[in-house]
């Protein structure tokens, strides 16, 4: 019979810092804030004073319209598709093991960007149909530039998987562009969807999305023990018990449909699949089980206050969302990139 | 609280290949190999570079699949066990490893609790007992917190081993578990490993260097080219002749004087 262990020993070996409910909370709290902001704020004649005032019981008639009809469900679509960003962007860099493997970066945005662009020129145009043509858009970029990946000489190194995801992005892009070209009447259509905005949104798309959103949250669920223990190997993870090949493919799959159902809606955004886990590593270090739920709060975060920002920076016209992101996010990514060596995941 | 025994001998863990054979595609690397591993005891794998020791380790750790026979553990062959139950029976250490950035000591150790928890069964009192006996086994006490990155090579190295020893297994393969520490943070990880058999643990590693795997083994396995050409006690089977097989190099033995396991001396390239 071994010594008993100490208390202080328990002590240690104890599980999630106390801490981290605190960052929660805080972030929790910033994010109702940027809520409360973005139904206060915004083009038009609805100034703060008269949204306040309307929310807190009074107001007119058009403050009603202005809120109920366009502001809170543009909040709304910004939390969905600001948690679906973030957690795709958490997933894929855990599955990449690559801290730079964003889906807007690697063209999985870009895959499910061309296919809603193909179907449109094709004719189509209902919501749900985008939805699930996003999403195998998503599907097929992910597989094409984790094929890629896994190619001798790509493999290991972070940077290589970016250039080949840009290289990729680009392509489609341009593809994109040339349907476009063809095709006035589905070029006026998706010209703004196309770089990225949450401007112009129903609640309609959002109820599109709940089925995709919601099973790829499940699949989080399950995989995130065993995702978490393949940071330490594939070897390793096999070890203890779990299958890095089943895993690795569960990722991709609910990437696919975060990814495809946050751009079926807002478009390509870019960057915020790589600022927000970078920031929730920050604050809750390397385990996936907890980054996650950080990112369930930095992701909305971020693209809420970057809306409210693309609404007032050049008021009355809008700058698109995803112009924004990218004016954030691409710094980051330069920072990244120059720092003394990458942080390995 | 209830303490967990650390006695791992009521199960038993007997391990055997039987006409073992492991394939790289077409390229094989062992046929036919037929090995009974001593139950409660350190085993040394010992050979020259790509005599398919390595692969013999992966193959008994299910991380290969075999071309032929089996791998049986209790008389099971591996293949047919579900990961999870295969996770609790059978620690695994890979050679190479390799750690997130920032994480902890205690963090890692707790991975090794990972095959006993399941939807229903969260982290629980008796994990966090057996993480803590983990911590205090490979001597990591004060280092919980400390992030890996900021330990010694044999600190970090006792640190993974204290994660499959919180795997609470009978069972521990080890793959070259000291090949990139300088000579005190081998033998730290060497002592380990004995106290480890000493609790009634099979460990089974595969050793870089005759001299330690002689010192530290009770049982030596020698392979040459995907055979195994020698087996038993390091004191009765480790001879000029089978070094001379092995390595190609002429030598002398001379019995520790503390130990009496063999020891090398006068080593020089082989006179064909």
């Amino acid at each position: 019979m071994p010594e008993p262990a100490t208390d202080m020993v328990l002590l240690k070996a104890a599980g999630t810092p106390p801490r981290l409910l605190a960052k929660a909370l805080f972030l929790a709290g910033l994010l109702l804030l940027a809520c409360l902001a973005s139904l206060l704020f915004g083009a038009g004649d609805v100034g703060p004073v008269r949204a306040l005032t309307w929310l807190l019981g009074g107001g007119d008639d058009e403050a009603h319209f202005v809120i109920s009809t366009l502001r809170a469900p543009r909040a709304l679509i910004g939390l969905t598709v600001g948690m679906a960003l973030g957690v795709s962007g958490a997933l894929l860099q855990a599955v990449a093991r690559n801290p730079l493997a964003e889906p807007g970066l690697l063209g999985v945005s870009a895959g499910s960007a061309f296919a809603v662009a193909l179907i449109l020129v094709m004719g189509a145009s209902a919501a749900t149909l985008r939805v699930g043509v996003a999403q195998i858009g998503a599907l097929v970029g992910c597989l094409c530039v984790l094929g890629v990946a896994r190619l001798r000489g790509v493999d290991g190194d972070p940077i290589r998987l970016v250039l080949a995801g840009a290289a990729f992005t680009g392509l489609l892009g341009a593809l994109t562009s040339l349907l476009l070209l063809y095709d006035q009447r589905a070029a006026d259509e998706i010209r703004f969807w196309v770089v990225g905005s949450l401007s112009g949104r129903r609640l309609d798309d959002l109820v599109a999305i709940a089925p995709g959103l919601l099973v790829a949250g499940v699949i989080t669920l399950l995989i995130a023990r065993p995702l978490a223990s393949l940071a330490l190997g594939e070897r390793v993870a096999t070890g203890l018990g779990h299958q890095p090949k089943l895993i690795r493919l569960l990722v991709i799959f609910s990437v696919a449909l975060l990814v495809g159902s946050a751009t079926a809606v807002a478009g390509p955004i870019a960057f915020v699949g790589l600022v927000v886990p970078y920031a929730a590593r920050a604050l809750a270090g390397p385990d996936i089980r907890r980054t996650l739920w950080l990112c369930l709060l930095l992701g909305p975060l971020m693209v809420i206050t970057a809306d409210i920002i693309s609404r007032l920076l050049v008021a009355p016209s809008e700058m698109p969302l995803g112009v924004l992101t990218a004016l954030c996010g691409a710094p980051v990514l330069v920072a990244v990139v120059r720092a003394r060596r990458l942080p390995s995941l | 609280m209830s303490t967990p025994s650390d006695a791992l001998g009521d199960e038993a863990a007997g391990l055997e290949a039987s006409d073992l054979g492991l394939a790289y595609g077409k390229h094989t690397i062992i046929e036919a190999l037929n090995l009974s591993l001593p139950q409660g005891q350190v085993t040394a794998i010992v050979g020259p570079n790509g005599c398919g020791k390595s692969t013999l380790l992966a193959g008994l750790a299910r991380l290969h699949t075999p071309s032929q026979g089996h791998v049986l553990l209790d008389g099971q062959d591996i293949q047919r066990l579900p990961s999870r139950a295969l996770a609790t029976r059978l620690a695994l250490l890979p050679q190479e490893t390799h750690a997130p950035e920032g994480l902890t000591v205690s963090e890692l150790i707790r991975f090794g609790r990972q095959p006993h928890q399941g939807w229903l069964r969260q982290w629980s009192e008796e994990d966090q007992c057996v993480v803590a006996q983990a911590m205090e086994a490979a001597d990591l006490q004060g280092l919980a917190d400390r992030s890996l990155d900021a330990l010694s090579g044999g600190q970090r190295q006792r640190a993974w081993i204290a994660m499959t020893i919180a795997q609470h297994t009978p069972l521990l393969l080890l793959d070259e578990p000291t090949s990139a520490l300088d000579l005190g943070h081998q033998i730290e990880v060497f002592e380990l490993i004995r106290r480890l058999a000493a609790k009634g643990r099979t460990v089974v590693m595969v050793v870089h260097d005759l001299a330690s795997a002689c010192r530290y083994a009770d049982y030596l396995v020698a392979m040459h080219e995907g055979a195994i050409i020698a087996e038993g006690d390091p004191r009765d089977i480790v001879t000029p002749t089978l070094v001379r097989q092995l390595y190609g190099i002429d030598c002398t033995l001379i019995p520790d004087p503390e130990t009496g396991s063999p020891l090398l001396a006068g080593i020089r390239r082989a006179s064909s």
